[in-house]
């Protein structure tokens, strides 16, 4: 595995520059959200790449097993992964209600009508 | 070989991520999303992060896909291209923003450790103590759960306040505040007799594998944020097949807030009790006669009130989401 090297973190770069494209640069607030999703995910990504040891195992304690991944970064993303997807759902709960107020969930759509009003 | 499959999970990852910014067609990027956790589950499982791949995977592949569809169906399926030349939307500018960001962070990860590097500083830290100290101190196999529940209890703790709060605020926005919906409208999977029956086998299986999750959790992967979703998704199941007026009569809404409510309290009453028994908040050796018998004692109920609590939050989100989309009309 030592060819490598830092692949997986220009990986995680890729992935998160596009999620931030499709944050700046998409009209719909859905889509927006979507690409936050890939944002976030690129950073666990990030994480569990940083706690693998190479030749280690899963931290689960066993007989005649000396080597183990970082359990501390599994920890922090399997958190975050479950308050990610609740703080999406107050973001997709917003756009509903956008939409409800604005009849759009096009970005520009809700400018126009803010400026009319 | 291992590298092989690293390398190809990898660049499917950036494919399918490409591709969801080239699709104007909001659902096919749904389920693009969905194909990206799905990918993302797959390489935790190769980075031996099996507790994080079963959460991905119910979450990124599963929940997170079924609440954008239904927000879909209130808003539109289609996204606009922005056709005003004066629109404030410049690609290229974003593009190139996005390059020289990209570059940046490129040029810094220079100075990251290699992939894989046992001297790593994240591995020497404060992990080695973990991995060697908790076999005595907590005495359960899977040091991510001790981690979880014992050593960064307060964290946990916390995160659970999030996930409650965020219900809230999921049911504050939403919440229909017409009692019941006018009519009972047909479930729109009536007539697929076979995903009915064979969910309707599924739907026990899941439930049992939740529980089993939640329990085994200390000597397997698992834990209350998997078994949370876990247990969440059979009702989903169940919702989306049979109606949401039959799933109504299952789960009672008052009672799931309440429970929702009842999982942090959970949490918060160990940590006190622990407090009343001359230790500090959430120290579980103070719960019992001896140290390990307290630390397993003090895990098993907080990881309770962990899955009730995400279980009970993520019935709320999707039934909230559900029954407004219902009362709102029909999809357009």
């Amino acid at each position: 595995m030592e060819f490598l090297g830092l692949f997986n973190y220009w990986v995680v770069v890729v992935l998160m520059m596009i999620g931030f494209y499709i944050v700046i640069c998409s009209n719909n607030l859905i889509k927006k959200l979507i690409g936050l999703t890939i944002f976030q995910t690129s950073v666990f990504i990030m994480y569990i790449s940083m706690g693998k040891i190479e030749g280690g195992t899963a931290p689960i304690l066993a007989e005649g097993v000396t080597l183990y991944s970082n359990p501390l970064t599994h920890v922090l993303i399997l958190t975050a992964i479950v308050v990610g997807i609740a703080t999406t759902a107050l973001g997709l709960a917003i756009v509903v209600r956008i939409k409800e107020s604005y009849g759009t969930v096009e970005e520009d759509e809700i400018h126009a009508k803010d400026k009319k009003a | 070989m291992e590298s092989f499959i690293h390398i190809i999970i990898l660049s499917m990852l950036v494919t399918t991520a490409a591709a969801i910014v080239r699709v104007k067609d909001l659902f096919a990027v749904t389920m693009l999303a969905g194909i990206y956790g799905l990918l993302s589950a797959s390489f935790f499982v190769l980075m031996d992060a099996h507790d994080v791949a079963f959460t991905e995977a119910a979450v990124g592949a599963g929940i997170s896909t079924l609440l954008i569809l239904t927000t879909l169906s209130m808003t539109g399926r289609f996204e606009k291209a922005a056709e005003n030349p004066k629109s404030n939307y410049k690609p290229a500018l974003a593009l190139t923003l996005v390059t020289v960001t990209g570059a940046l962070l490129i040029y810094g990860t220079q100075d990251m450790p290699a992939f894989g590097a046992a001297d790593a500083p994240v591995q020497t830290h404060v992990v080695p103590r973990y991995l060697n100290d908790s076999a005595t101190e907590i005495d359960i196999p899977n040091v991510v759960a001790s981690v979880l529940a014992s050593y960064r209890g307060y964290d946990t703790f916390g995160e659970v306040v999030v996930i409650f709060t965020a219900g809230i605020g999921v049911l504050a926005l939403i919440m229909s505040t017409v009692s019941t919906a006018p009519v009972a409208l047909r479930a729109s999977m009536e007539e697929h007799v076979i995903l009915r029956i064979v969910s309707k086998m599924l739907i026990p299986l899941i439930l049992i594998f939740g529980l089993y999750v939640q329990f085994h959790g200390e000597y397997g992967p698992g834990g209350g944020f998997q078994a949370g979703v876990i247990f969440a998704s059979a009702f989903f199941l169940y919702a989306m097949l049979f109606g949401l007026t039959a799933a109504r009569k299952v789960v009672n809404s008052n009672w799931v807030q309440a429970l929702a409510a009842l999982g942090v309290l959970l949490y918060g009453s160990v940590g006190v009790l622990a407090m009343i028994n001359g230790g500090n908040f959430l120290d579980y050796n103070f719960l019992a006669q001896d140290d390990v018998h307290g630390q397993h004692m003090g895990i098993l109920f907080v990881e309770l009130g962990v899955g009730i609590t995400v279980a009970s939050v993520m019935i709320i989100i999707f039934f909230t989401f559900s029954t407004h989309q219902q009362r709102d009309g029909e999809p357009d």
